[in-house]
C-alpha cells in the first residue's frame, strides 16, 4: 500500500500535467472537428434549439471538405515529401558526423556534441531569418551560384521563397535531432566487435555494413522519428522562406485557425495529420521490428 | 620450419616498453601459452600476432612469410576474445557463418559447415538463438566455433575462460585440450592463470616486464624455474636467501642465515655466490618425527600457523632462528580435519635435489 502510494506521488504530477494539457485538448480538438464553425469564428454550440426541440449539432462536413477537394490531400502529400527528403538528407549528413564524434578521443566528444547543439542557444526564428539573408538574391551565395550558372548561359535562379529554401532550412533545423540519437547509439558500440569482424576477415566496408550499421538501427529509427514527425507539422519555416509555392500542411492548419477562423476544418486537418503520422510511424516500426528481429 | 617465428619484437607506447625484444618460435600443432601478470606484454604480443598492433622493430613470420605487412583481415589467424565479441544482432549460426561469408564461401557449403561446426561444439539446437540468450559457457563455445570454422593456421585465445565460474572453467579446460588435439590447429593462449597454463599447454612462455623470463614445458617451468620471478609466479614456493659455501660436482652446500647449512643441487654455481633457494612446499616432508634419510636436509621446528584448504593444509613451520618454511600435507587422517595444530613440534626434511638454487 505504502509502496503504491509512493509510485502515485511520483508519477501523479506528470500524468496530471499530460492529462490536462495534452489528453483533454486533443479530445476537445477531436470534438471540434465534428462541430460547425461559429458565425463569427470559433465554434457553433453543440446543442441546437428550434421549433421541433433540441438537436445535437454535429457534422462530418469538415472531413467531407477535406476529401472533396484533392488540393488538401495534395498539400498533405507534398508535406510528406518534404519530410521524407529532409529526413533522408539529415540521416545521410548526420551519420558520418555522429560516427566521427563517437570515434574521436573521449576528451573531445563532449565539446563536439556541444558544438552540435550550439545553434539551440539562439532563437529559432532568428536562425530561420538568417537563411532569408543567405538565400536572398543579393547574398554572396546566390550571386556565386548565379554567376556560375551564367557561365553556362543558364538564367539566374531564385532561391528564396521556393520549396528548395524550405527543405534546406528544414534540414538545417532538424539536423541536430538526427545527430544526437545516432551519436548516443554509436558511442555505446563495443570496439571489440569491430576487431572481431576484422579478425574474421571483414574489410572496412564490410565491417561498417555488417556490424556498425545494423547495430545502429535503433539510433537511426529514433533519429528518423525525431526529424520526420516534427517536420510534418512545422509552419514557421515555410511561412518565412517558402513563399506561396513552399506552403505545407502546417501553414494551412494555422490559416484555418487564425485567418479563415474555421476551427472545425483546422481541427479536422490536424487530426488527419496526426492519424496519418501515427499510421506511418506505426507501419515503419512494425517493418523495423521484423527486419531487426530483436533489440540489441 | 616453425609455424610462427618471432624475432626481437619490440613495441613501445611512449616511454613504456610493452614488449621488449621478444623472440620465440611456435611449432605446428602446438598448444603454446603466454603466461604473465597483467601489464607483462602478453596481450600486446597477441595483438601484434593478430595484426591489431605492429612492432616498432623485429620480425614475425608465419610459414616463413613476413606477417607484419599483412592486414589483420588477410591473416590466416583468428582470435577468441576475452569478451567473446559475439555479434549481438546475429544468431549463433550467423555468427559462425560470418568468417565464411567474408571468404565468399558458396552458400550451400556455408550451411553445411556451420551445421557441422554447431555439432562439434554441441550447440546443434541453438543455431537460431541470439548470443544474449546463451549461457556463458555456450557463448564461449560459439566464439570458439566462429574462430575455428574456416580452419585458421593459428588460433589466438585471449584469456577465454576468465569470465566463467570455476567449475565451468575446469570443464572448458578439458574441452579445449580435446578440441585442440582433434583439429590439430596451433593455439596461442594468453592467460595470467598459472593453473590454466600448466594444465593446457605443451609449452609456456612466462613473461614479465615485456620480456620472456622462461620458455619451457610446464613441468620444467614448475620444477626448474630459471629465476626468482618464475619461481614466485608459478605456484607457491619457499624462497630463501642463500650463499654458496661449497660446490662439488652435482652437489653443493648453501649457507642460509638463521638456519645453517643445507645441501642442494649444483646448477654450476661458484663458491661465494649469493642467490635464492626455491623450494616447493609439496617437495618437503613433514612429520612429528622423521627418520633422516640419505641426502636429506633435516630440521626440527614448530608449526607456527596453517592454511586449511580442504584437501590439504599448508603449515608454516618455524625453523632455526626465525626462518619460516611452508610445507603441506594432505588431510588424510580419518576423523580429524588436519594433522597438526599451531604450536606442534614437527620435523621437516627435503632431499638435496628437491629445490633449485637461483642466482639473483
Amino acid at each position: 500500500m505504502g509502496k503504491n502510494l509512493g509510485k502515485w506521488l511520483i508519477s501523479g504530477p506528470p500524468v496530471l500535467y499530460l492529462v490536462v494539457f495534452f489528453v483533454i485538448p486533443t479530445l476537445i480538438m477531436v470534438l471540434a472537428s465534428f462541430r460547425y464553425p461559429g458565425e463569427y469564428g470559433g465554434l457553433a454550440p453543440i446543442m441546437r434549439h428550434d421549433a421541433s426541440g433540441a438537436h445535437i449539432n454535429l457534422t462530418l462536413e469538415s472531413y467531407q471538405e477535406y476529401f472533396s477537394d484533392f488540393i488538401y490531400s495534395w498539400l498533405f502529400l507534398k508535406t510528406l515529401a518534404y519530410a521524407v527528403i529532409t529526413t533522408f538528407f539529415c540521416l545521410v549528413m548526420a551519420y558520418p558526423l555522429a560516427l566521427l564524434i563517437a570515434k574521436s578521443a573521449r576528451k573531445y566528444r563532449d565539446l563536439l556534441v556541444l558544438l552540435v547543439i550550439l545553434p539551440f542557444w539562439s532563437n529559432f526564428l532568428i536562425r530561420i531569418y538568417a537563411w532569408m539573408i543567405i538565400l536572398g538574391p543579393q547574398s554572396v551565395f546566390s550571386q556565386l551560384l548565379n554567376g556560375f550558372l551564367g557561365l553556362f548561359g543558364i538564367d539566374p535562379v531564385r532561391l528564396l521563397f521556393t520549396p528548395f529554401a524550405v527543405v534546406v532550412c528544414l534540414i538545417y533545423v532538424q539536423l541536430p535531432f538526427m545527430v544526437l540519437p545516432l551519436y548516443a547509439n554509436l558511442e555505446k558500440h563495443d570496439p571489440a566487435l569491430l576487431d572481431a569482424a576484422q579478425d574474421l576477415g571483414a574489410n572496412g566496408w564490410q565491417r561498417f555494413w555488417r556490424v556498425t550499421f545494423p547495430l545502429s538501427l535503433p539510433g537511426i529509427y529514433a533519429g528518423i522519428a525525431l526529424v520526420f514527425i516534427p517536420v510534418l507539422g512545422i509552419f514557421a519555416v515555410p511561412d518565412i522562406l517558402g513563399g506561396t509555392r513552399g506552403i505545407m500542411i502546417g501553414n494551412l492548419i494555422k490559416q484555418e485557425f487564425l485567418e479563415a477562423r474555421d476551427w472545425p476544418f483546422g481541427s479536422a486537418l490536424s487530426i488527419v495529420l496526426t492519424v496519418s503520422a501515427m499510421i506511418i510511424v506505426g507501419l515503419a516500426a512494425l517493418a523495423a521490428r521484423r527486419r531487426v528481429g530483436r533489440d540489441v | 620450419m616453425a609455424l610462427l617465428e618471432i624475432r626481437n619484437v619490440v613495441r613501445r607506447f611512449g616511454d613504456f616498453t610493452a614488449v621488449d625484444g621478444v623472440s620465440m618460435s611456435i611449432e605446428q600443432g602446438e598448444f603454446f601459452t603466454l603466461l604473465g601478470p597483467s601489464g607483462c606484454g602478453k596481450t600486446t604480443l597477441l595483438r601484434m600476432i593478430a595484426g591489431f598492433d605492429s612492432p616498432q622493430s623485429g620480425e614475425m613470420r608465419l610459414d616463413g612469410q613476413d606477417l607484419i605487412s599483412i592486414p589483420p583481415e588477410k591473416r590466416p589467424i583468428h582470435t577468441v576474445f576475452q569478451s567473446y565479441a559475439l555479434f549481438p544482432h546475429m544468431t549463433v549460426a550467423e555468427n559462425i557463418a560470418f568468417p565464411l561469408k567474408m571468404r565468399k564461401v558458396p552458400k550451400e557449403e556455408i550451411r553445411q559447415r556451420v551445421s557441422d561446426s554447431l555439432e562439434d561444439v554441441r550447440l546443434a539446437d541453438r543455431g537460431g538463438r541470439y548470443p544474449n540468450e546463451l549461457s556463458g559457457g555456450q557463448r564461449q563455445r560459439v566464439a570458439l566455433a566462429r574462430a575455428l570454422v574456416n580452419r585458421p593456421r593459428l588460433l589466438l585465445l585471449d584469456e577465454p575462460l576468465a569470465a566463467l565460474d570455476m567449475k565451468l572453467r575446469e570443464q572448458m579446460r578439458l574441452e579445449l585440450i580435446n578440441l585442440q588435439k582433434e583439429i590439430g590447429v596451433t593455439f596461442i593462449y594468453v592467460t595470467h592463470d598459472q593453473t590454466e597454463a600448466l594444465t593446457l599447454s605443451h609449452r609456456i612462455a612466462v613473461m614479465n616486464g615485456g620480456r620472456v623470463e622462461q620458455l619451457d614445458e610446464p613441468s620444467k617451468i614448475y620444477d626448474s624455474p630459471k629465476n626468482r620471478f618464475v619461481a614466485a609466479f608459478i605456484g607457491t614456493c619457499n624462497l630463501v636467501e642463500a650463499q654458496v659455501v661449497a660446490a662439488d660436482g652435482e652437489k653443493m652446500i648453501l649457507e642460509i642465515k638463521g638456519l645453517g647449512e643445507v645441501a642442494a643441487r649444483n646448477p654450476g654455481a661458484s663458491v661465494g655466490e649469493t642467490g635464492t633457494l626455491a623450494l616447493r612446499p609439496e617437495k618437503i616432508r613433514l612429520g612429528a618425527h622423521l627418520v633422516p634419510e640419505l641426502d636429506e636436509n633435516h630440521f626440527r621446528g614448530k608449526v607456527r600457523d596453517f592454511l586449511y584448504m580442504g584437501d590439504v593444509t599448508v603449515y608454516i613451520v618455524e625453523v632455526g632462528e626465525g626462518e619460516h618454511i611452508e610445507a603441506l600435507l594432505p588431510n588424510s587422517a580419518a576423523g580429524r580435519p588436519r594433522i597438526f595444530a599451531a604450536g606442534d613440534p614437527v620435523d621437516i626434511a627435503w632431499r638435496y635435489d628437491a629445490g633449485s638454487f637461483l642466482n639473483g
